[in-house]
Order: structure tokens, then C-alpha cells, then sequence
């Protein structure tokens, strides 16, 4: 038989779980620091505040162990400036769709930058495989019945595949939320360095974008950047940026007939840059690496355009562009900002473009009556929130493009039907002003 | 710590592109030894030379380089009364080298501009790159998320409308710099020491109905698509305003792309800037510029232009006349700009009859 933990094992691993609340660590005996301080770094813990809290309690055996352990501290390839608001830890949620139901080397490779966040993973209600995650995280799962019993049958809206993602948004309650596909790992920057994607997603959020006037040294908060000569100086506020759009390295978000075209293609350039997508423009946005302000956008994000024969790999769908066209124009409308190039995240080889082909040809055919919907498409002043603006756009698309496809007129419903669902369940959204 | 590059020999290619059919604009004042940095690269191509300044005095053009040169003199006698809508003291004389060109492309440097390394440390051929870009199109009805698509080893992303993939030809081409960034007076003030050491490997299309500040140090364009936009206004002597000629040639150059349907690329190639200018200088001739770009911005954003102006031309000269009617109440300078825009096209006109071919001009 096994012996059980002790209680102080127990109280230690509970430690290590909520180490992004513990704010002293002297009244530690030496001991239990040495053992606490070791069990941090096994669970990939350490962060620069972590490690300053254990440097703090000023004990020589800290300082042996991080002298023998040749512990530095690695300078932040994002350095916060003083325009970034403070944000704290639990004002953040990494929304996980699992298409795969094993999930364990995807999450230990994202241990050091995931484990001091909260999680919520949705598994794909078509995966039948029960999924295998890591210990060690601080995570709520959703699975068919919770998706069930919280959306009832009522709506129109399918969550499977990609899809299943969304749920995640509509049942957190954190402010700010960083999205992944579950075949994406850390990339590594040109430094060689591990990219800390939440750390970059989250500098983009919390600094302001630029979408009236474009600056040609790009984000001017990253250090060593500014405004160049002619930018004017009423626009060098800025407005809140809602959403931030990372790339990828490998295997670039390319479509099917692209990549069965240069079936050896990888992406291995690192543009060193963010920038604010200007208003009025449109852009394919990827929902493989992206993070937004759920209390401005939330319900913006939409898991409504649905191709009939859409599938389990990227090649085979078009939600997530369709739910960032939505997203883009909102956001013009409300004056927010979109920004686009780092973090890079390394994207996995997976599927196989030619098989993918036939099934996107009648995304791809959508696409050249969707992008001249999306850039005519006009708001009324009286849309103030998302949720109004959500509405506005799934009328227009019911009159402009219902009759030119039924796939346009599902989508238009399941908007509706959306915006619904957030009302109910997700909790209400505010006003950019506010 | 960015550093120029000095082994540019190895870099230089086997065969110059567009070797006849592009010319390399350079103002100066002081002298072309920086010339001699970018020989590998640029020896293969005619130079026109603008001399701003003192006309009695006599600019010496390194050895080997096939130039013809003009003085305030040459401005005035080739030019006659139309002459005042070119600057004088001021780098803004360069866009009489545009006119006076005979041929499809310009590449234009400032005399500071030094060549650059990539982070791997090879020297960049930034007439190189410009050349690239010239030739392969732009995008500005949809933003592609992984830049130029034209790029080796890029693509459009999924998403990416098929119907886009053709691209526009390109109108122009805007480099970059490393080490002194081209910043304004006040924020050259209040961060003197910053430089810029960013090596962003990207060039982009700047999207059609947006606005950005055109820096003239390290520039290409097709004369033939965009030429007759490239006015860059007064400036200098006798001028309120200065460190706005290229600022202004950007923003009616980006209104007549947009319409005309061409685009404009931003990003590769960087060179190196070696000169941070006075900031209280600068100071002094941007102070208005500063206050009257809150009101010229807006009327560039706003700019429509009729269907019928199909030419450059034509654009520029409607342009022109909704400068008078709309800024004039800002200062009574813009409608002398307003004026030195048309006269500018009629000077160009004068000097590109269309469908007359004529060999380079000759040295001085």
C-alpha cells in the first residue's frame, strides 16, 4: 500500500499552486523554504517575482541553491514601459480547444509560461477519447454535458471542432484572454531565446494601438521605437487595443491550396514587430495564437460561420476569419485597435493540405463575397457595445448575403443566437468609454 | 550597438538591375563623400546631383561615377520664373532631380546615409531591395498577416481572398533606418541619445484610405507611375516650414495611389543614418508644422478626388486646388503652396513631354 502524502507535503503543493498569491516568504523555517523553493522550480514556477520573493528572505542556503543551479535572470524580451497598466495574474485566462485528447507534453511544454495562470480548456464534444492533462495547473474543463447544460439545445450554435474554443470565452469571467490551438509550442525569437507568448499577447493588450495614422517604426512601445517625424501629436494617445493577433513558426497559417502548392514550405522568418492594423482595413485573422479584452470584444468573437464540410484541421475551415472580420470591423467601429506580428508560437506539422483542399474550396469561394460585405458594411452611431454592434452586422449579413447562400443566412441566425447566449450567460460586456 | 557596414564589396551583384532605367537623386550642400561607401552598389547607375546652397561653390563627385550636376543656377536658368517652386536651403530641392530625370525609376539618399548590416552582419544592397519591391506588387485592399507575400519563403495567409492575390503595381518604395531614427524635433529633445537598432525583416503594403509620415532619406519610386506626385513643396529659405517636404510629397503621393489604384510598400531596405541634425535647429523649422499637420491631416483623410483623374497629373493639379480652397484659412502659405504645386506640374510637363525619350544630361 501507498503511503498517503504527509500534511506538509500536501500544504507545500499547495503552495507552489498559488504562489501568484503568496506576497512574503521569511516566516518560512529554512527548511520548508529549501524544499518549497525546489518544488517551485520542478513545477516550472520560477518567475523573476517568484524568485525575488525567495531572494527577499535573505537565507544563504536560497542563495547556495540559486549559485549551485546557475539561476539567472533572463532579461524579459518585453520590457513593461510605464504606459502598461499593472495587470495581475488572475485578471487572466488561457482558453484551450482540445482536438486532441492527449494533452500532456502540448501543457509541460507550456508549463513555465501557462502554470501561473488560470486555464479553461474545452474538449471538442466530437473527441471520444477522455483527455489526459498534466497535474500542477489551475484549471476548470468543460466536456459535451457542461457545454449541454449551459446552452441548452435552443440555439443554433454548433461548438464542435475549432468551435468548441468559444465556449471557453463565453464562460470565463477574467478580463483578459489568451487563445491557442493545442498544436502550437513555444517559438523561439532570433535571439534564440523561448518566446513567453501571454507575456507578449499581454503588452499588446495593456499598451495602446495606433489604427489612424500608420508609424512607420511600427509599435512605438516597444523599446527603442517611437512616433517618427509627421506623426501627429493629437494622435500619439492612442486607444485601447482589444485584440492582439500572434504569428507562427513552421507551419504558417497558410491555406490549403498554398500549402499543397509548396508542400515543403515553413515559416521561419522573425519579423521583430507589432503594429496596429489600421482602421478600415480588413485581414485574415488566424484563431491558431490570439488574445483579447473579453470585457470590450468578447462577444465580437464568433463561432457562427460554419462550411458545411468543415473539419478537424485549420485547412478545413473559415470560423475563425469570418469571427475576426466581425471582430475588425467592430472594433473600427468603437474606435479600438488591433494589432498584429509577435508573439510566435511554433505550429506543429499536422494533416495534409491535399486532402484539405476539396474541403476549403467552398470557404475559399465565401471569402470574395464576405471581404467586400465586410469593408462596406457600416454601423449605426447608436451601437455602443459589442453585443449591439454583433446584432447590427448579423442583420446585415442577413440582407446583404442571406440570399446568397444559405451558409451566410445560418450564420446571420446563429450571430443572433450568439449575442443571446452572451447576454444570458456570458455577463455583459462594457462600453469602450467606460 | 548598430555599426555601418564597410565590406560592401563582396555584396555588389554580378549583374545591376535596371541599370538604365533608373537614376539615383542625391541633394547636398556639403559634400558626396559617403559615395564612396556605396560604390559597390551604386557605380553601375547615372547620378543626378541637386546642389543646394551656394552655387559658387564646387561639389566634388568621387571619381568613376557617371553624374550630372545642378546648381541653384542650372535651377534657375533650366526652369526660368517657374524656378521658385523649388526650394532653396533646403533638402526639399531634390524633387528637381525627379523632374529633370529622364528616366522610369528614382532612388533617392540623403548624403549621411551610410550602408547597413543585416543582423547576420552581411552589407545590405538597399537599391537592391528597392528595386525588388518596385517589381513585385503590393497589396493594400487586404492586409496580409505575414507581410509581402511576393517575399521567398512567405505566402498569403488562409483567408487571403483569392481575388487579391494579383496585387497592384507599386508606386514607391519606403526604407528604413537604422541608428538615427528619423524622429521630430521634440521627441529628438527629450530622447537624444536613442537610437534605433530594431532590424525589422519585413516590407509591407501600407493599406489603402491610410496615411503615414514619408521620410525622403532612403526612398524609391516609378517615376512614370507616381513622378509628378513627388512635389516636395517649399521649404527653407523664405519659408515658414521646414522637415516637412517629404512629409508633404507622402501624403498627396498615398491620396493619388489610393485613388489611382498603385501601392505604396514599406519596411526592407534599412540603411545606416550617421547624422543626428541640431534638435532645436529642427525645432525652429517644424514648429509650425507641428500645429498646422493637426489640420492638413485631416484634409488628406478626407481628400476625394473625381473619377476623371485617371493621370497623375490631373490629381496633383485638383489636389492642389482643394489645398487652396481648404488650408488657405489655416496660413495664407498654402495658398502660395497651392501655387507652387501647379507650377510644379507645368515645370513638369515642360521638362517630360509625353511619348519624347532623350538621353541622360551631362556632367558639369
Amino acid at each position: 500500500m501507498r503511503t498517503p502524502p504527509c500534511l506538509l507535503s500536501l500544504t507545500l503543493d499547495s503552495a507552489v499552486l498559488n504562489l501568484s498569491n503568496i506576497t512574503d516568504l521569511s516566516p518560512l523555517p529554512d527548511h520548508i523554504l529549501i524544499e518549497l523553493f525546489l518544488r517551485t522550480l520542478r513545477a516550472g514556477k520560477l518567475t523573476e517575482r517568484v524568485l525575488k520573493l525567495f531572494i527577499a528572505t535573505g537565507k544563504d542556503e536560497v542563495f547556495s541553491l540559486i549559485q549551485a543551479l546557475n539561476i539567472q535572470v533572463t532579461v524579459n524580451p518585453v520590457l513593461p514601459t510605464s504606459k502598461c497598466l499593472p495587470i495581475k495574474d488572475d485578471e487572466i485566462d488561457i482558453v484551450i480547444g482540445a482536438l486532441n485528447f492527449d494533452l500532456t507534453s502540448f501543457m509541460n511544454v507550456w508549463r513555465p509560461i501557462f502554470s501561473r495562470f488560470h486555464l479553461t480548456i474545452v474538449k471538442d464534444p466530437d473527441l471520444k477519447e477522455e483527455l489526459k492533462i498534466p497535474e500542477g495547473f489551475n484549471l476548470d474543463v468543460y466536456k459535451e454535458p457542461d457545454i449541454d447544460r449551459v446552452v441548452g439545445t435552443s440555439t443554433s450554435i454548433i461548438f464542435s471542432g475549432y468551435a468548441c474554443r468559444y465556449f471557453g470565452y463565453l464562460v470565463s469571467r477574467k478580463k483578459y484572454i489568451i487563445s491557442m490551438d493545442d498544436d502550437c509550442l513555444p517559438a523561439k525569437d532570433n535571439k534564440g531565446f523561448l518566446v513567453d507568448a501571454v507575456a507578449q499577447h499581454i503588452t499588446n493588450l495593456t499598451t495602446p494601438a495606433t489604427p489612424f495614422f500608420f508609424n512607420t517604426l511600427y509599435d512605438h512601445f516597444t523599446e527603442g521605437a517611437d512616433f517618427v517625424r509627421g506623426y501627429p501629436f493629437s494622435l500619439r494617445n492612442g486607444v485601447t487595443c482589444a485584440l492582439s493577433c500572434g504569428l507562427w513558426h513552421n507551419l504558417a497559417d497558410f491555406d490549403a491550396p498554398t500549402q499543397a502548392l509548396k508542400p515543403e514550405e515553413r515559416n521561419s522568418l522573425y519579423v521583430d514587430a507589432v503594429l496596429t492594423v489600421p482602421a478600415r482595413t480588413l485581414m485574415p485573422i488566424s484563431g491558431i495564437n490570439i488574445a483579447f479584452n473579453r470585457d470590450l470584444v468578447g462577444p465580437a468573437l464568433l463561432p457562427c460561420f460554419r462550411l458545411a464540410t468543415e473539419g478537424k484541421f485549420r485547412w478545413e475551415t473559415m470560423e475563425d476569419i469570418w469571427s475576426g472580420m466581425c471582430v475588425k470591423v467592430i472594433c473600427d467601429h468603437l474606435g479600438l485597435g488591433v494589432k498584429t506580428g509577435l508573439p510566435y508560437v511554433w505550429r506543429n506539422d499536422r494533416g495534409d493540405a491535399i486532402a484539405s483542399l476539396r474541403k476549403e474550396w467552398e470557404g475559399v469561394k465565401m471569402m470574395e463575397e464576405a471581404v467586400p460585405f465586410f469593408q462596406s458594411v457600416r454601423l449605426p452611431q447608436e451601437a455602443t457595445t459589442a453585443e449591439d454592434c454583433v446584432i447590427e452586422v448579423a442583420n446585415a449579413v442577413k440582407e446583404k448575403l442571406g440570399s446568397k447562400d444559405p451558409v451566410f443566412a445560418h450564420t446571420a441566425k446563429a450571430m443572433l443566437d450568439w449575442v443571446k447566449l452572451w447576454k444570458s450567460v456570458g455577463g455583459s460586456s462594457s462600453s469602450p468609454g467606460a | 550597438m548598430v555599426e555601418p557596414a564597410t565590406a560592401t564589396q563582396a555584396a555588389a551583384p554580378a549583374v545591376p538591375q535596371l541599370k538604365d532605367e533608373l537614376d539615383i537623386v542625391i541633394p547636398t550642400i556639403r559634400n558626396l563623400d559617403f559615395l564612396e561607401m556605396w560604390r559597390p552598389f551604386f557605380q553601375p547607375y547615372h547620378l543626378i546631383i541637386v546642389q543646394d546652397g551656394d552655387p559658387s561653390k564646387t561639389i566634388k563627385v568621387p571619381d568613376g561615377f557617371d553624374y550630372e550636376l545642378y546648381n541653384r543656377n542650372d535651377i534657375n536658368r533650366i526652369l526660368g520664373p517657374k524656378a521658385s517652386c523649388i526650394s532653396f536651403k533646403d533638402s526639399a530641392c531634390r524633387c528637381f532631380g525627379y523632374m529633370v530625370s529622364k528616366k522610369k525609376y528614382i532612388f533617392t539618399i540623403d548624403d549621411d546615409c551610410f550602408v547597413a548590416k543585416d543582423p547576420s552582419g552581411k552589407a545590405i544592397n538597399a537599391l537592391e531591395q528597392h528595386i525588388k519591391n518596385l517589381l513585385s506588387p503590393s497589396t493594400p485592399f487586404f492586409f496580409n498577416t505575414l507581410y509581402d507575400p511576393y517575399r521567398d519563403g512567405a505566402d498569403f495567409v488562409r483567408g487571403y481572398p483569392f481575388s487579391l492575390r494579383e496585387g497592384v503595381p507599386t508606386a514607391v518604395s519606403h526604407g528604413l533606418w537604422l541608428n538615427i531614427p528619423d524622429y521630430d524635433a521634440p521627441t529628438q529633445l527629450v530622447k537624444p541619445l536613442e537610437r534605433n537598432t530594431r532590424f525589422v525583416d519585413a516590407i509591407l503594403t501600407i493599406p489603402k484610405g491610410t496615411l503615414f509620415p514619408m521620410c525622403g532619406m532612403n526612398l524609391a519610386f516609378d517615376r512614370e507611375l507616381i513622378g509628378p506626385a513627388m512635389y516636395f513643396g517649399l521649404m527653407g529659405d523664405g519659408q515658414p516650414i521646414g522637415r516637412y517636404d517629404d512629409m508633404w510629397a507622402g501624403w498627396c503621393t498615398k491620396v493619388i495611389c489610393d485613388h489611382l489604384g498603385l501601392g505604396v510598400k514599406t519596411g526592407l531596405p534599412y540603411i545606416y543614418h550617421s547624422k543626428a541634425s541640431n534638435p532645436f535647429v529642427n525645432l525652429r523649422k517644424e514648429y509650425k508644422g507641428i500645429f498646422w499637420q493637426e489640420e492638413i491631416i485631416p484634409f488628406f483623410q478626407q481628400a476625394a478626388l473625381p473619377k476623371d483623374c485617371t493621370r497623375v497629373q490631373k490629381c496633383y493639379i485638383e489636389l492642389a486646388k482643394q489645398v487652396k480652397a481648404k488650408l488657405s484659412k489655416v496660413d495664407p502659405y498654402f495658398d502660395k503652396l497651392a501655387e507652387a504645386m501647379v507650377t510644379w506640374i507645368e515645370a513638369w510637363d515642360e521638362l517630360n513631354p509625353t511619348g519624347a525619350a532623350l538621353p541622360n544630361g551631362k556632367a558639369k
